[in-house]
């Protein structure tokens, strides 16, 4: 249960995000999650109302975008999106392929302030 | 009050990514090579670095850092090797940081090592997220484990440079379905290489300390 130090991190970065854009409050983080990130979604959820309480951001949402493994297939040549499963090959030509192109994203991409 | 939103591009672990980045340079710089030791609880990190610091000292000045929750009963065992060990404390936190390795390396000479060994925390989530600086990771897994750890926990085996699998004289005793478990961590993490060890009996000890070998001339030849 690592969430929780995640959260602390999230919430540090976010802090001095704002303050340098002279917030007073922060009402929404935007994040987004990969499916390879080792990073469970709902602990996440859990600790950051933890993390955000006595802060700027205190009461903020936490909108997350979970993002698909996409791997880059050499046989096709093309990046290909994975089903649910996490099983390393092509889904097209079944090709076991190593390169992951997307779905490690641990990433804070937008956040909404008020001042 | 105005609401406006603002787009960043943070990632939420850039400290400790920024940190290890550092460290990396800093072990490069004074020759060092780091292996970084990761598996879940009981699959037998503390025994197979208790062989493999006895077995690399007469060549090589190798030092272990072991991170544990509360206990420092694995600094002590590795202590009787002869090399350098230090503790590292991490109380409720269930994973090694950067942050702890800098403080931990403090005091050290590092131009004064060849290998640094970093035993993380037994957890086989929290671990993968943290890049300590090491320029190998290691995942072990043992035989009585379940083969289907890989499935369980990808990111881990993902993020390694190789894979052990330790207890090996007791497989058959466990059922251990090999073909299964090598399908597995291959599923999740294509072409990662593979060594099975026995550190009772000492199996396989010279094919992972070869890949050790290896990976540390590698290195030495690109710095």
């Amino acid at each position: 249960m690592h969430e929780l130090s995640i959260a602390v991190s999230m919430v540090e970065a976010v802090c001095e995000e704002a303050e340098r854009n002279g917030a007073e409050r922060v009402s929404a983080v935007y994040l987004k999650l990969g499916a390879l990130s080792g990073v469970v979604r709902d602990a996440l959820a859990f600790s950051f109302d933890v993390a955000a309480a006595g802060t700027l951001l205190e009461g903020a949402s936490l909108e997350i975008e979970d993002v698909p493994v996409v791997v880059f297939c050499p046989r096709c040549r093309a990046e290909q999106p994975l089903p649910d499963r996490l099983d390393l090959r092509c889904p097209a030509c079944g090709m076991p392929t190593p390169d992951v192109r997307q779905g490690r994203e641990l990433e804070i991409t937008a956040i909404e302030i008020h001042s | 009050m105005n609401a406006r939103i603002i787009e960043v591009r943070h990632g939420v672990l850039r400290k400790n990514d920024e940190l290890a980045r550092a460290l990396r340079a800093r072990f490069e710089a004074a020759g060092v090579f780091v292996v970084n030791l990761v598996s879940g609880p009981g699959a037998g990190k503390t025994a197979l670095l208790e062989r493999t610091l006895a077995a690399l000292r007469p060549e090589l000045r190798v030092a272990a850092l072991v991170g544990d929750l509360a206990t420092e009963n694995d600094a002590t065992r590795l202590a009787r090797s002869g090399a350098p060990v230090r503790q590292i404390s991490t109380g409720t936190t269930c994973h090694l940081e950067a942050q702890m390795v800098a403080d931990a390396l403090d005091g050290w000479d590092l131009d004064a090592l060849d290998v640094l060994f970093i035993e993380n925390v037994g957890n086989l989530v929290c671990p993968a997220s943290y890049d300590l600086g090491e320029r190998l990771r290691v995942v072990l897994f043992s035989v009585t484990e379940g083969e289907d750890k890989p499935l369980k926990y990808p990111t881990i085996f993902n993020s390694a440079d190789l894979a052990l699998v330790t207890k090996t004289d007791i497989a058959e005793a466990v059922e251990f379905e090999r073909d299964l478990a090598y399908r597995n961590i291959h599923a999740v993490r294509p072409g990662l290489p593979i060594i099975e060890t026995s550190a009772r009996q000492e199996d396989g000890l010279d094919a992972w300390l070869g890949a050790l070998r290896q990976h540390h001339g590698e290195a030495a030849a690109t710095v």
